[in-house]
């Protein structure tokens, strides 16, 4: 009895969880009006696609979701690159004042991101960056968190690998190249994940740095489309199932690194 | 890994290569519906201009002047872009914007005559022109001939009392309806009223808020009264859609601007065919009408741009009597230039009729760089908190006052140098 | 042991330097320069010509202290904190609880259903919750037909429209500290429930006694991250509410976002963004205090 209400519970929960996508895919396929009635449908009375294909015809959707893709892609690429070299030196080479400036960067995680949007803003200017995909990468090409990630799985490597290594004559850019990387792949498609997903589903940044509508990304096309189609409810939810649906599809197959991920930075503190 | 590497260095570099062309390319910015239509008409003009072509970016409203601003800002703004009238100070005075005159003077197609006076107006600053009106706006007053009719009006109000009678005999037919929708959350019933009434908005050379003045303090108290007699709703909430509102007698009176022509013909049932109207907005004296906001949107370039001639030949373009009849039919916002206005289609609507009148008597507001910001953050704040009756007319207007003082004083201290 | 050099700063230099000049170059210089540009009047005018900026000590702070609207706007950022972040936190330590029951299976999957919501598209789920809190065809009011409630203009109304927020945040979020707290459950030596069982305690008595004190320090530190996060209300009253009715949701990022990059006063905002960094702080030092108070 116990374990029936239980599991009752836990499909109750799951149901509450997944109903508005449920209900946004439903109303992405109506036809206009169609959501906007009392009592609401659940299902649409035959599958319309006009709403994707004049998202896409249209709305140049296509263009945003290829802007997202390239922006998270490289946002990713650098900072495993970058994280992983910063990660691993703090971990593994020795350096007289290496734990200092790893406090110092550690300290920097309470402040928020946005003290730094204004500053950041006018240097990406100065630079004539800004309205370019660099203006997202650039500052993204670098994280502490991603640092003390990699920093805290390096320790787990033995040390006596990487003498071993030296001994075979190999410098410390092989070391890293060919052992360290290969051992670290778990946690760098972690942080990998986090970084895509992390790139692909922020708002604020790319919102003010992309001034060119040719240049958006897909969550900032999205508000941008509800400035003037606010009353279309089922474009809307097309909209909001296409710039949903790349990241489900990527948590779906790499769900359990992902989800590794958040339990290595929130228990090994 | 290596194949990702490769994949994003691919996609890099197709991302940054962009096809070029012979033509001269132009950019130009519009805002909202008209934004989207304006592309329709783009074909024409580069058929007849080989050499150029346009490429059309559409923002919405909501964001326009903050996406503009920060496109200043970032060094991105297009060669030529629409902007809200009221916004040509602030982007004069951040010499942004082309100064027009020589353009003008050798246009043979834009003659500042042709334009209405008063809109023409908002696009000078010291004698220099920075913009060219593509279409205008301004509010009137919708109201129902049949609930007015019930209530003793065969016309519509001609003066404030007149208004204010009339609310309180709409609100005697119905007591759980309402007369007038003054929206809370917008600025423009109280600036409206405001400017009416012979307030200057601002004073000392537009320096320090003039809101505590004894106009504008008597304008809002007269519109409180819609408020506190429950004449007009104070709840924002309780109407979700003015359309259904407004057929449903929720309200009998509105005062909005052009596009709603449109809305209302397009989204009221058949069976309230004639049983709406429009006509210029009452007066707090005898001088009927009275005035109402020189609004509108006008067409500006880039002063960095360098395909300025370019710019101005579509700027030009969309200033022609055929070109502005045809976007009418597209959009339905008003035409700038007078003549359009003998065109069949505007004058046989006989809601457009009232705009016509209207146009003739209009006042520009405040022509400063901050006007946009004490509107937007500070005067839409205090007229939902006045309307909400959290505070005092008088209370509210100090307070509202020394916000704007606020405001002006970097005006006031670059002036003074 | 002689291979690995006690000293090697070339080597250190070369991998750190990528990281370092971007975090720099980003974040660490942004910030000095953002407390410099506190105490300026930095504004639309300074950033055409820079004699238009004027140096301005702790103007900027002495006016937030008397802005209506930044005490306004703090307000609801501590309202969506002090409720939303215990509330999330709840509702995160009950789905951690019932995932990992022994009673259930399919454990995994339910874990992905829950933790869904987390990986999408603020944007685009604050889009849907607009519709769905929609006060005449919302699905939320219909469903509270059932209950025979009386639907509400949730989004509309200056007392819900907060509330509304929170739920939708709730809603997100919950599925990420979740996962934490699972871990943390599962760090919990089972011989410790065994040890309760002989002793014939029941199920809240062991929830209170071994559950709860020993998770304490994962509480914390989600505690922390939770806040923090909290904090930096934005795109939710971007999207839904624009920081309306009556500035009902008017957060404290939002309000740096409209007097910076709408407005463009540049130092009033960054005096903003400063002292939702102090408050930050502040928030965070007490919590690091009471952990400490707790490991002794």
């Amino acid at each position: 009895m116990k374990r029936f209400l239980i599991i009752v519970l836990a499909f109750v929960v799951a149901i509450t969880t997944i109903f508005p996508f449920l209900w946004m895919i439903s109303a992405s396929f109506m036809n206009s009006g169609e959501a906007s009635i009392y009592p609401p449908k659940f299902l649409p009375d035959e599958i319309n696609f006009s709403h994707y294909s004049s998202l896409f015809n249209r709305m140049n959707v296509g263009i945003y979701f290829i802007n997202s893709l390239i922006i998270s892609l490289g946002v990713t690429f650098f900072s495993l690159l970058f994280n992983s070299m910063a990660g691993y030196a703090f971990a593994k080479i020795r350096f007289k004042f290496k734990d200092s400036i790893f406090r110092f960067l550690l300290s920097s995680m309470v402040i928020p991101g946005q003290v730094t949007m204004l500053p950041v803003f006018l240097l990406l200017k100065n630079m004539g960056l800004i309205n370019t995909y660099f203006a997202i990468i650039i500052p993204g090409m670098a994280s502490v968190f991603g640092i003390f990630l990699i920093r805290q799985y390096c320790y787990s490597i033995p040390d006596s690998f990487i003498e071993a290594a030296k001994i075979d004559g190999a410098n410390d850019f092989q070391i890293y190249y060919k052992i360290i990387l290969p051992l670290c792949k778990p946690i760098l498609v972690t942080l990998g994940i986090l970084t895509f997903l992390g790139t692909w589903n922020d708002f604020m940044w790319p919102l003010i740095v992309m001034t060119d509508s040719s240049m958006y990304t897909l969550p900032v096309a999205l508000a941008n489309l509800m400035g003037e189609h606010v009353q279309d409810t089922e474009l809307m939810m097309a909209g909001s199932a296409i710039t949903i649906l790349p990241v489900f599809i990527l948590f779906i197959f790499l769900q359990k690194y992902y989800i590794s991920g958040i339990m290595l930075g929130g228990v090994k503190e | 890994m290596k194949i990702f590497f490769s994949l994003v260095i691919l996609l890099l570099f197709t991302g940054c290569n962009q096809n070029k062309e012979d033509k001269t390319v132009i950019n130009f910015w519009a805002i909202g519906a008209e934004g989207e239509k304006v592309k329709l008409l783009i074909p024409e003009f580069e058929k007849l201009n080989p050499g150029i072509k346009v490429r059309v970016q559409q923002i919405p409203w909501t964001a326009a002047h903050e996406k503009l601003l920060t496109a200043y800002v970032g060094e991105t703004l297009p060669d030529v872009f629409q902007i809200g009238n009221t916004w040509i100070p602030e982007f004069a005075s951040l010499k942004t914007i082309e100064p027009l005159n020589n353009f003008i003077d050798n246009s043979n197609v834009i003659d500042s005559t042709n334009y209405f006076a008063g809109i023409w107006e908002t696009n000078i600053i010291d004698s220099v022109v920075y913009g060219i009106p593509w279409y205008v706006d301004t509010r009137v007053l919708f109201y129902r001939k049949d609930i007015l009719e019930n209530a003793g009006y065969k016309e519509p109000p001609k003066t404030w009392e007149e208004l204010y009678d009339l609310s309180k005999k709409i609100k005697a037919l119905n007591p759980t309806n309402y007369s007038i929708f003054l929206p809370v959350n917008e600025w423009l019933p109280f600036i409206l009223f405001g400017m009416q009434n012979g307030s200057s908005l601002l004073k000392n050379d537009n320096t320090y808020g003039n809101f505590s003045g004894k106009e504008f303090v008597e304008a809002i108290e007269y519109l409180n009264n819609f408020y506190r007699e429950k004449l007009a709703p104070s709840d924002m909430q309780q109407v979700q859609n003015i359309y259904q509102a407004f057929e449903e007698g929720y309200f009998s009176m509105l005062i909005t601007g052009p596009w709603n022509v449109t809305e209302m013909t397009n989204r009221l049932s058949s069976k309230m065919t004639g049983k709406w109207a429009t006509a210029p907005l009452p007066s707090p004296n005898d001088s009927y009408p009275g005035f109402s906001l020189a609004g509108g949107a006008s067409l500006v370039v880039n002063i960095n741009s360098d395909k300025k001639e370019s710019a101005w030949k579509l700027i030009e373009f969309l200033n022609q009597k055929e070109t502005q009849i045809t976007f009418y039919r597209l959009v339905s916002s008003l035409p700038s230039l007078k003549d359009t206005w003998e065109y069949e289609e505007l004058k046989s609507n006989p809601h457009m009729k009232a705009f016509y009148a209207q146009l003739l008597n209009t006042k520009p507001t405040p022509k400063i760089p901050e006007w946009e910001q004490i509107v937007f953050a500070k005067i839409q704040n205090y007229a939902e908190v006045i309307a909400s009756g959290k505070s005092g007319v008088k209370e509210a207007s100090i307070n509202l006052d020394s916000d704007v003082n606020k405001i002006l004083e970097k005006r006031r201290w670059m002036l003074s140098r | 042991m002689k291979l690995m050099k006690k000293n090697n700063i070339a080597a250190f230099m070369f991998f750190v330097i990528p990281a370092l000049v971007t975090l720099l170059t980003f974040f660490f210089l942004p910030v000095f320069a953002a407390f410099l540009l506190s105490f300026t009047d930095f504004d639309i005018y300074s950033l055409g010509d820079l004699s238009n900026l004027r140096f301005t000590g702790f103007a900027n702070y002495l006016d937030l202290f008397e802005d209506p609207l930044f005490w306004k706007s703090l307000t609801n950022t501590f309202y969506f904190v002090f409720a939303g972040a215990p509330l999330s936190i709840l509702v995160s330590l009950s789905a951690a609880l019932l995932v990992n029951s022994k009673l259930i299976k399919w454990k995994s999957t339910f874990r992905v259903v829950y933790f869904l919501p987390v990986i999408t598209t603020l944007v685009a789920v604050a889009i849907v919750w607009r519709y769905i809190y929609h006060p005449r065809f919302g699905l939320f009011n219909y469903f509270l037909s059932f209950l025979g409630l009386e639907g509400m203009d949730w989004l509309g109304n200056p007392v819900l429209a907060m509330p509304s927020i929170i739920i939708l945040a709730i809603w997100k979020n919950f599925g990420y500290n979740m996962i934490i707290f699972i871990a943390g459950l599962q760090n919990i030596p089972s011989e410790l429930y065994e040890a309760a069982d002989i002793e014939g305690a029941n199920w809240w008595q062991k929830f209170r006694d071994v559950t709860l004190p020993l998770l304490a320090p994962t509480t914390i530190f989600i505690t922390i991250i939770t806040m923090i996060g909290y904090f930096q209300l934005f795109a939710e009253p971007y999207i839904m509410t624009q920081g309306g009715p009556l500035n009902s949701t008017l957060s404290v990022v939002l309000y740096m976002y409209n007097e910076g990059f709408k407005w463009w006063n540049i130092g009033y905002a960054t005096a903003i963004a400063f002292s939702l960094f102090i408050i930050i702080m502040t928030g965070t030092l007490i919590q690091l205090a009471i952990q400490r108070k707790l490991d002794r």
